[in-house]
């Protein structure tokens, strides 16, 4: 079933593409599985993601794509296989460590800090880059006013990027729905992560937001020089913009693979895409 | 810029309670303030250090702590202690901050004892297991030899006064105040938000949930010392339970992580029982129905239009100004 092409190279489960070749990869995701109990929601997952690839993970609901997101964040420890992050393992890390090492997330129901301003929320994402200590959070002094000013500005240069710096005094709840999708985007990207795993980046979009999306996810590849991994079921998106999929059926790996090789997979068809005019 | 807004914000609250600090001390110097009102001073003071302190844990940390009064008892007990044996080798100057200042670190250790096991709960869970160790201090408070037992712990001498209990009070607001506006408030008010979000930003939530817990216990042992010296004499049964709903009554009703409104609200129920004196047998009564209506009328969209409405009519223009 395993899909062995030029594109791939060592080792077989890779889907770098071809510029990322001679770099290490940024992900190794190596025999991941997971069991609740009884229920194994994912078995034997394993991929590479070059260092600035975009790669899609498909398959239909429940096969357990959400689950590889909060296994890749340390939200769930693996029950089988590792990770590494740039050749480092992130076993027994906190979700808040994993983020510091280089993997940030954006959540299929959007989770904002939604009583907070839109820059605060860009603020919270530069956490662990602003350098305050207690002392000078307490008192305003000792390098407070260097570092808040230092803070506001690149959160308003990350919000620059997505054309929100307008609102960026607006409540985050307040915000449409398209423009809290950005900000989570944004909020992710200002932890300066190697990859970015987006959770159904499109989901309630229109075609024209969802042209936007695709853009703005060329951009931050572009931009940032970083990886993207991304969940969605919007397959114009997804054979547009990415360069390796992954598709995952019953927790498993079924096919890898480019969009193309994707498209014509008889096995990806028979699980997912079914049949054009049948 | 809003950020300024923020700032412009802050100094409304220093500058409401600076005013009121000044007012007061003109009535007294006039000779205007009965004694009656002037003892009330003080406790209006401690019940403000209270309920902001509270604040930081139930409106800006988001969890729910029945058991502030419980950091209050041991921070009174410790710092009178010090006081007691410190009266004859230091003078009130120097005896009261330090005594402030031990009863508010012997409470922020309780509060890092505490609040270890404790946030690891989550909501109901968490104000039962507070609420119980506000109980726990007490009887072992009533217990122990050198606390005075039942009896109560006498001879704190009275250094409180309106003036040190008001410089505290002051202390207090700039701590929390600049805390809300500083990475770690963003990171406390995140998890209030959304703990999960949170955490995939790379915010240490055990970190972040104690800080709260342990600032907010500091203060209420700096109250804690303050009532043990303004009236010299500690029961352990002035700290239970019931302390502890009303200083949650008062965070409630000024507005959950509203600072001002902990600090007028604070005001506004340290008086309100003692102006209802004239009541006596009704008192109470007419009390608890005032706080009914106070309640009803915070939470209703008709009172809450006819305010903006009148914020139109008083600051329209200004805030058209500020649009441009």
């Amino acid at each position: 079933m395993m899909n062995k092409t030029k594109m791939v190279p060592f080792p077989s489960h890779a889907i770098v593409p071809e510029r990322d070749v001679d770099k290490m990869p940024v992900l190794d995701a190596r025999n991941l599985g997971m069991d609740f109990g009884g229920l194994v929601a994912v078995d034997d997952f394993s991929l590479l993601i070059g260092r600035t690839e975009i790669a899609g993970l498909i398959g239909p609901n429940g096969a357990g794509k959400t689950t590889v997101f909060n296994l890749l964040t340390n939200v769930y420890h693996p029950t089988r296989g590792a990770i590494l992050l740039d050749g480092v393992s992130t076993e027994g890390k906190s979700t808040a460590q994993v983020n510091a090492m280089g993997i940030a997330r954006t959540f299929q129901n959007i989770r904002l800090f939604s009583d907070m301003s839109v820059l605060d929320n860009v603020k919270v994402g530069l956490h662990n880059h602003i350098h305050e200590r207690f002392l000078s959070a307490v008192t305003h002094a000792f390098g407070y006013t260097k570092a808040e000013k230092k803070a506001n500005t690149r959160a308003l240069e990350l919000l620059d990027v997505f054309h929100m710096a307008d609102h960026a005094f607006a409540l985050a709840g307040s915000l449409p729905y398209g423009a809290q999708r950005r900000l989570e985007i944004v909020r992710a990207l200002a932890t300066e992560p190697k990859i970015l795993l987006l959770d159904e980046p499109a989901a309630g979009m229109n075609p024209s937001e969802t042209l936007e999306l695709m853009n703005n996810i060329r951009k931050i590849r572009d931009e940032f020089q970083i990886a993207v991994l991304l969940i969605e079921h919007d397959m114009n998106l997804v054979m547009n913009i990415c360069e390796g999929i992954c598709v995952l059926n019953y927790g498993k790996i079924i096919a890898k693979g480019t969009a193309e090789q994707i498209k014509h997979n008889p096995v990806v068809i028979e699980a997912y895409l079914g049949n054009k005019g049948e | 810029m809003k950020s300024n807004k923020a700032r412009r914000k802050n100094y409304i609250t220093y500058a409401i309670a600076v005013g009121a600090f000044a007012v007061t001390m003109i009535l007294i110097f006039t000779g205007n303030a009965s004694r009656h009102m002037q003892s009330m001073l003080v406790p209006i003071c401690i019940n403000i250090i209270l309920a902001v302190s509270l604040n930081l844990v139930v409106g800006i940390l988001g969890e729910l702590s029945l058991g502030h009064a419980g950091f209050m008892s041991v921070g009174a007990y410790a710092g009178c202690l010090f006081s007691i044996y410190m009266e004859q080798m230091l003078p009130a100057v120097i005896r009261f901050p330090l005594a402030m200042l031990a009863g508010g670190l012997v409470a922020a250790v309780f509060g890092i004892i505490v609040g270890i096991p404790v946030l690891r709960l989550k909501g109901d869970y968490l104000a039962i297991v507070t609420l119980a160790f506000g109980e726990i201090i007490r009887s072992i408070i009533i217990n122990l030899n050198f606390t005075g037992g039942a009896a109560g712990l006498k001879n704190t001498p009275q250094d409180a006064t309106f003036i040190s209990a008001f410089v505290v009070v002051l202390l207090t607001l700039i701590v929390v105040l600049n805390l809300i506006s500083s990475k770690q408030g963003r990171a406390i008010m995140s998890l209030r938000d959304n703990a999960i979000a949170a955490e995939s930003c790379g915010i240490h939530i055990g970190y972040y949930k104690l800080m709260a817990f342990v600032v907010a216990a500091f203060f209420a042992g700096v109250a804690g010392v303050i009532y043990g010296h303004n009236y010299s004499i500690l029961t352990a049964g002035t700290f239970d339970y019931n302390k502890s709903i009303e200083i949650l009554v008062i965070v409630v009703l000024g507005g959950m992580g509203s600072i001002r409104g902990s600090m007028i609200a604070a005001i506004v129920m340290t008086v309100l029982p003692e102006a209802l004196r004239f009541l006596s047998d009704y008192r109470m009564l007419i009390y608890a129905v005032i706080l009914i209506v106070i309640m009803l009328c915070s939470a209703s969209q008709t009172v809450l239009k006819l305010k903006e409405q009148l914020k139109a009519v008083f600051f329209g223009q200004k805030n058209g100004k500020e649009e441009i």
